[in-house]
C-alpha cells in the first residue's frame, strides 16, 4: 500500500459489505457458473425475437430498396440517420468510464467500467448497421475502402467527412474492443482457474490466452492500460467530433454551425450515461451486485448527467442566438420556423427534446434524488429518448424544406421496417448483452480487488485507526513499506 | 519457448502486506526469486523484484508515428500523384482535410501494435499453456516461486518463507516455457523424468 493510493474517511465505500478477495472472485464470477434465471431467458428470447425481426426488415430493404424506408428526396437520411449518431453516441460513456476516470484516477471506474465498455462495443456493431444498410447496393459496401482497385484505380475521398467517419467508426470499434479484452484476460483466467467442468476448461483457457498473473505481465499490463486509456481519450472526442462533421461541413441551414463538435461530444456522454443507468440499475437488482454498484456509484453518474445535459442545453440555447444574431434569414427560418415554432410540423419534436434534455435533469441537482433508484432509472429512459429526438430534430427539421419549396417534403413518418430495423438494433445490442451478462465477469474482479483495501466498507473503519496516526510517522512507516 | 524443467519452493501468501517485506527479505538473503503471482496489479512489486521498467510505451510510439506517415503520405501520393482530384477547386494538397484520417490511423496503428506487442511479449495467446504454481494465483493468493539451483538448500528456503508468513508451502518441478496445449487437458512440455 502505497501512500497514493490513500482514500480519505469522508469518501462513501466504493464496496460495501465485509469482503475479502476471495469473496470478491466469488460474488462475481460465481453467476457465470450458475444456470442462468428464468428473468434471463425470457430477456434473451425477446431480444432475439427483436433481432430476427430487425434481419427480416434488413432483407426486405436489401430486397426491395431503400423505398421500403419512407425515407425520400428531400428526407434522405429519416430515421436510418438519426438511428446511427444515437447508438455511436451511446457507445461513448463506456469510453468515457475506462478511459478518461482512469486518467484521472477516478476509483469508483472499476465497478462499472467492464459492462460500460461492453455497452460501447455493442452499441458501436449496432451504429455502424445503419450507414452500411443505408447503402442500398450493400454488397458494393466495400466501395468505401481505398483498396488497388481495377477502376483506375479510383481512390475514395479523403476529403469527405463521410470517409473520415468510416474511419474513425472502424478505428474506434477496433480499440475499444482491443481495450476492453485486455482487461478481460486476467479476468477470464480467474474463471478458468476455479473451472469445474471441461468445457468451461476449455473455453475460459482459450479465451483467457494462458494467462498467469506473473509481475512482469501486470507491469506491462498496467502500462498498456495507460497508454490505451491516453489513446482512447481523444479518439472518443474525435468520434462524435468526426460525426458531427458529416452535418457541420456542409451548408444546409441547421448544420453549418462550428459548435457542432463540443455540442455533439457533450451530448454522445449524456445519452451513454444514461444508457449505463439503465443497464446497470437492472444488472445490479438481477445479478445481486449491489455491492459493487453502489449508490455512490449511480449519484456519480448522475452528477456527469447533470454536468452533460447542461452543457447540451447550453448548446441548444447558443446554437438558437447565433441563428438569430447571424442573420442568415435561411439559418433563422430553420431555427424559427422549423424547429422552435411549436406549430410547425415538427415544431412538437423541437420542445420534446428541450424537455428531455435540458430541463428534466435538473432534477438531479437534488442529491435525494440522484441516490433514487426509480428516479434514476426514469430518467435514464427520459434522457435516451430526448436525445434521440436531438438527432432527429437535427436531421429531419433541417432537411424538410430545404432552398426548392418546390421539393419541400410532405409530413415525413417511418415505414414499418425503418422502425423493425431499428428494433432490430435493439434486439442485437440486447442479445449481446445478454450473452456478455452471462460468461463474461460484468464487473473488472482484478481492479475491484486492487481497490478493496482502500476502500472496501470494513478496510475503511480500519482506515480510521491510521488516521488518527501522526503524519510524519504515517508517512515513514507508508514510504519505507513501498520501497 | 523451451525453458527447461527446474526445480522451485513455491510459498502462498494471503495479504500483500505480508508479501512486501518477504519478496524484501528473500532477496536480502540471496535467493532467486523466479516470479511473483498476484490476482491483481500491485502497485511498487515490480520496484521490490528489482524488474526494469517497461518500455511497451516506446513501442506505441513508434508505431503511432508509423500510423501518422503511412496516412499522410498515401494520401498525399494518392491526392497529388496517383489520381489528382479536382474536388470543388481546392488544392490537391489538402492538409487540413487529412488530419481526421491521419489521426485515426495513429491511434489504430498504435493501439493494435501495442496490444500485439503485449501479447509477444508475455507469451499470451489463445491455445498456449504454461506451468500454473497455484489455482488461486488468479483469485486471492500471492504466489511466490523460487527457483532452486544446485546449492539451494530448499529446507532453509522453506522454513524461511515459513518465518516470513507463507500460508502454503511447497516444492514443484515446473517447467518454466510455455507450450501449445488445452486447460482441459493435462498437457506437458517436457517428459516426466525419473527422479522427480
Amino acid at each position: 500500500m502505497s501512500l497514493l493510493k490513500y482514500e480519505s474517511q469522508q469518501r462513501e465505500p466504493l464496496v460495501g459489505g465485509n469482503k475479502n478477495y476471495h469473496q470478491v472472485t466469488e460474488d462475481i464470477i460465481s453467476p457465470i457458473e450458475m444456470k442462468p434465471s428464468k428473468l434471463w431467458y425470457i430477456g434473451f428470447y425477446i431480444s432475439v425475437g427483436l433481432l430476427l425481426f430487425g434481419a427480416y426488415s434488413v432483407y426486405r430493404e436489401v430486397t426491395y430498396g431503400i423505398g421500403q424506408w419512407n425515407v425520400n428526396k428531400t428526407i434522405g437520411w429519416g430515421w436510418d440517420i438519426t438511428n446511427f449518431v444515437w447508438w455511436v453516441g451511446i457507445g461513448h460513456a463506456g469510453t468515457l468510464i475506462s478511459a478518461i476516470l482512469l486518467l484521472f484516477r477516478q476509483g469508483w471506474r472499476t465497478g462499472v467500467n467492464r459492462a460500460a465498455e461492453a455497452m460501447t462495443i455493442f452499441a458501436v456493431m449496432c451504429a455502424g448497421q445503419f450507414p452500411i444498410w443505408h447503402m442500398g447496393r450493400v454488397w458494393m459496401a466495400f466501395f468505401v475502402l481505398p483498396y488497388p482497385n481495377s477502376r483506375g484505380p479510383l481512390w475514395v475521398n479523403f476529403n469527405s467527412p463521410l470517409l473520415w467517419d468510416v474511419f474513425a467508426i472502424s478505428t474506434y470499434f477496433t480499440v475499444s474492443l482491443l481495450f476492453w479484452y485486455s482487461g478481460l484476460l486476467p479476468d477470464l483466467a480467474t474463471v478458468r482457474d476455479r473451472a469445474k467442468t471441461k468445457l468451461r476448461k476449455l473455453l475460459y483457457g482459450v479465451a483467457s490466452f494462458g494467462w498467469t498473473g506473473s509481475t512482469k505481465h501486470w507491469q506491462r499490463h498496467e502500462s498498456l492500460s495507460l497508454v490505451l486509456a491516453g489513446l482512447s481519450t481523444p479518439l472518443v472526442l474525435s468520434v462524435h467530433t468526426i460525426v458531427s462533421f458529416d452535418f457541420a461541413t456542409s451548408i444546409v441551414p441547421g448544420w453549418h454551425t462550428t459548435i457542432f463538435p463540443p455540442y455533439f461530444v457533450a451530448g454522445a456522454i449524456f445519452s451513454g450515461f444514461a444508457m449505463v443507468q439503465t443497464l446497470l440499475i437492472v444488472v445490479r437488482k438481477v445479478m445481486g451486485l449491489e455491492d459493487y454498484i453502489t449508490l455512490g456509484h449511480i449519484e456519480a453518474m448522475n452528477k456527469v448527467i447533470v454536468l452533460t445535459g447542461s452543457i447540451v442545453g447550453c448548446a441548444y440555447l447558443t446554437e438558437l442566438f447565433i441563428a438569430w444574431y447571424g442573420q442568415n434569414p435561411y439559418e433563422w427560418y430553420a431555427f424559427s420556423q422549423n424547429r422552435a415554432n411549436l406549430f410547425s410540423p415538427y415544431g412538437w419534436s423541437y420542445w420534446l427534446m428541450m424537455f428531455c434534455n435540458v430541463v428534466s435533469p435538473q432534477l438531479f441537482w437534488s442529491r435525494k434524488l440522484r441516490r433514487n433508484i426509480t428516479v434514476t432509472f426514469f430518467m435514464s429512459i427520459v434522457v435516451n429518448i430526448g436525445m434521440w429526438y436531438e438527432r432527429f430534430v437535427i436531421i429531419v427539421t433541417s432537411i424538410y424544406r430545404d432552398f426548392l419549396p418546390s421539393s419541400w417534403s410532405t409530413y415525413y413518418s417511418p415505414s414499418i421496417w425503418e422502425i423493425g430495423f431499428y428494433l432490430g438494433t435493439f434486439g442485437l445490442f440486447f442479445t449481446c448483452f445478454f450473452l456478455f451478462a452471462k460468461y463474461f465477469p460484468v464487473i473488472a474482479v482484478a481492479e475491484i480487488k486492487s481497490i478493496l483495501k482502500t476502500t472496501g466498507e470494513t478496510y475503511k473503519a480500519k482506515m480510521t485507526e491510521v488516521e488518527k496516526k501522526d503524519a510524519d510517522k504515517f508517512y515513514i512507516e507508508e514510504v519505507e513499506h513501498a520501497h | 519457448m523451451a525453458g527447461g524443467i527446474k526445480k522451485f519452493v513455491v510459498g502462498s501468501f494471503d495479504d500483500e502486506a505480508v508479501l512486501f517485506p518477504a519478496v524484501k527479505n528473500v532477496r536480502k538473503q540471496g535467493y532467486k526469486i523466479h516470479d511473483v503471482y498476484t490476482p491483481f496489479p500491485i502497485h511498487g512489486l515490480d520496484h521490490a523484484l528489482g524488474l526494469r521498467e517497461t518500455s511497451i510505451h516506446t513501442a506505441g510510439f513508434i508505431y503511432a508515428i508509423t500510423g501518422t506517415t503511412t496516412a499522410l503520405s498515401f494520401m498525399s501520393w494518392v491526392f497529388t500523384k496517383d489520381w489528382p482530384l479536382n474536388i470543388g477547386g481546392k488544392p490537391h494538397f489538402a492538409l487540413p482535410a487529412w488530419i481526421p484520417i491521419t489521426f485515426e490511423l495513429t491511434v489504430l496503428f498504435s493501439a493494435v501494435g501495442m496490444v500485439l506487442t503485449f501479447c509477444y511479449l508475455c507469451q499470451l495467446s489463445p491455445f498456449v499453456k504454461k506451468h500454473h504454481f497455484h489455482a488461486r494465483a488468479t483469485d486471492d493468493l500471492f504466489v511466490m516461486a523460487i527457483e532452486c539451483t544446485d546449492k539451494t538448500n530448499d529446507e532453509e528456503v522453506q522454513s524461511f518463507l515459513q518465518k516470513a508468513g507463507a500460508k502454503e508451502i511447497n516444492i514443484q518441478h515446473a517447467e518454466t516455457g510455455w507450450w501449445i496445449g488445452r486447460y482441459d487437458r493435462e498437457q506437458k512440455l517436457y517428459k516426466e523424468e525419473k527422479g522427480y
